[in-house]
């Protein structure tokens, strides 16, 4: 009931950590399709350049957030930035990397051979059949990977806050620094209900931009 | 016109150079279809593919009409080339109507004229565009996405056509309904098409020419009665068949094999009359026609020989009759169902129009190995 009490006597604080989160996640995804899915297309044209690309992208993955934040301050000093909240879209646009990626050159490359043959033999240019044709149908796949990135995001994005970037991981963080039980349990689960919202928006959205001709049963 | 000038593809591969297409010399003429058969690997796709492009010729030339398209732009070549692929491959993203008007799109065309291209060119292949046009692929079944295949091809009326195997997985029964529509619609349009198929009962049917190819090279090119007749060598021979002159059955019209003018009774001429005009001609029964000419029964002289009596009250049922537009195959077939050598032919009304004998047709079919 302490809890229930605490997040009701602070729901502004929360709104404010949440749109803090949601601002961090939001560019960094944002930015992250910018590069991630022409990057995605550009592979499927070199099986060498795409086995390297999603082996780097990878390994990248796998380095852990606050060994991620550690090697920026260094780095990031250099213009200021060494913490805050550019270290950590810089470390969620890296994370989200590889599923944007991954999901976007798998689209891509899975398109219908026939497809592609019947584009290129009426007389398509290859931006036409990427823009008409490969992208349409590759929409779902690369939103899925996308949902995976937020979805994964928020939670590095929680962890920022011991980098000063702000977001709900500030309840986290102070709430294990004051052992007050009341702040870690409403930051842990703002974070959680934030990541299931997210990806129901997303599944809602990756609905709205899949062209009506694929979604619909056979 | 398309005209392939010693057009040549070698593919390099892991295990060396491959020789697809073997200095090839054919000309397909303005309007006619022209059909590339062969077992697979004998590169009759390859051949096809090299006239828009979608492979690089090694060496050669392909004219199409007096320009040489090895030096044009591919991309706008192919706008101007009719492309059909067995896969169909209707962009599922696209409703049917955006996919017909895909080249014309393509091109430029005035939205309105397109759309209204569309729909003129579904009702043509018996699809009600108020119920297709705004569908999507996947709403329609395999035989309507290949006719909406075929019209895509069509909609910016391209002078030439490719079509590879474009009737390969469609099931046989409408097979043959889409092959006789993109016939007639053929008798209309006059394009010249390059058609790839492996079927010898499909390239019979649908090409003025069939060319057979072997190992990359083309082996025969002629008229399919020339070439299930008179086979160059064992290996066409064998691919088209042993019961090739079987199959020349199906290029020949009841009509065109019919013996006309007949000689025919009435219900109130006698059966002395009867056998007496049998007698004359050789026959062995003779057809009664009706007051306007529609044939009304039979009279066999065995019956009628020595009989008394009219033929309106002695003749028998006609055991079978056949439109003079079908085919000799189904004439044929027909003989033998009812047991008969001969059949009556008749018109779309019904007149009483001539007769085909099994002796006439064996003999038809033999002319050619006479003259020769």
């Amino acid at each position: 009931m302490e809890i229930v009490g605490y997040i009701f006597d602070n729901l502004g604080l929360i709104g404010e950590r949440t749109l803090e989160h949601v601002a961090i996640v939001v560019v960094a995804v944002g930015l992250a399709i910018l590069t991630g899915v022409p990057i995605g297309i550009a592979i499927t044209q070199n099986q060498r350049a795409a086995d390297i690309v999603l082996y780097v992208a990878a390994i990248i993955i796998t380095v852990p957030s606050i060994a991620l934040f550690g090697v920026m301050i260094p780095v990031l000093s250099v213009i200021g930035q060494g913490i805050g909240y550019l270290p950590a879209v810089i470390a969620v646009l890296l994370y989200s990397q590889l599923p944007i990626i991954r999901n976007t050159y798998t689209a891509i490359s899975n398109v219908d051979p026939a497809l592609r043959e019947a584009a290129k033999g009426i007389g398509m240019t290859a931006a036409q059949r990427l823009r008409q044709v490969e992208i349409p149908l590759a929409v779902p796949v690369i939103m899925a990977g996308v949902r995976t990135a937020v979805v994964m995001n928020i939670g590095v994005a929680a962890i920022a806050a011991y980098i000063g970037a702000g977001g709900l991981g500030t309840f986290i963080s102070r709430g294990i620094s004051q052992t007050d039980p009341r702040q870690l349990i409403t930051g842990a689960l703002a974070v959680s209900v934030l990541a299931v919202a997210a990806d129901f928006a997303l599944l809602w959205l990756q609905r709205r931009l899949t062209p009506r001709g694929v979604s619909i049963p056979r | 016109m398309i005209r392939l000038d010693e057009l040549t593809k070698i593919f390099d591969t892991p295990s060396g150079q491959v020789v697809a297409s073997d200095r090839v010399d054919m000309e397909v003429p303005e309007g006619e279809i022209c059909v590339l058969l062969g077992p697979s690997g004998c590169g009759k796709t390859t051949t096809m593919k090299m006239v828009n492009r979608l492979i690089e010729p090694t060496s050669g030339k392909i004219f199409i009409g007096d320009t040489d398209v090895t030096k044009q732009n591919p991309i706008e070549l192919r706008r101007t080339i009719g492309y059909v692929i067995q896969q169909i491959g209707l962009f599922p993203n696209k409703t049917i109507e955006d996919n017909i008007c895909a080249v014309p799109d393509l091109l430029g065309w005035d939205r309105k004229k397109s759309r209204a291209r569309a729909a003129e060119l579904l009702e043509m292949v018996a699809l009600d565009p108020g119920t297709f046009l705004k569908r999507y692929p996947k709403e329609l079944s395999g035989g309507q996405q290949q006719r909406v295949g075929v019209i895509r091809a069509l909609a910016a009326d391209p002078p030439v056509m490719l079509m590879d195997e474009p009737f390969g997985a469609i099931d046989p029964i409408n097979r043959e309904v889409i092959q006789d529509e993109f016939l007639r619609m053929q008798g209309d349009f006059k394009k010249t098409i390059m058609f790839v198929s492996h079927d010898i009962d499909e390239a019979v049917k649908m090409a003025n020419r069939i060319a057979i190819f072997d190992a990359g090279k083309l082996i025969q090119y002629d008229a399919p009665d020339d070439l299930l007749a008179h086979p160059k060598n064992s290996f066409i021979a064998d691919f088209v068949g042993g019961d090739r002159t079987l199959k020349r059955l199906r290029l020949i019209t009841v009509g065109d094999a019919m013996m006309s003018d007949p000689p025919t009774v009435r219900a109130e001429d006698t059966l002395a009359d009867a056998a007496a005009k049998m007698e004359e001609h050789g026959h062995i029964s003779i057809v009664m026609v009706g007051p306007k000419g529609r044939a009304r029964g039979i009279v066999y002289l065995s019956d009628a020989r020595g009989a008394k009596g009219r033929v309106g009250e002695n003749h028998k049922k006609l055991p079978a009759s056949i439109n003079a537009r079908e085919d000799l195959r189904t004439a044929v077939s027909m003989m033998f169902t009812h047991d008969e050598t001969s059949l009556a032919v008749v018109d779309d009304d019904g007149f009483y129009k001539g007769y085909v004998t099994q002796r006439g047709i064996t003999h038809l079919l033999g002319a050619t190995y006479r003259d020769a």
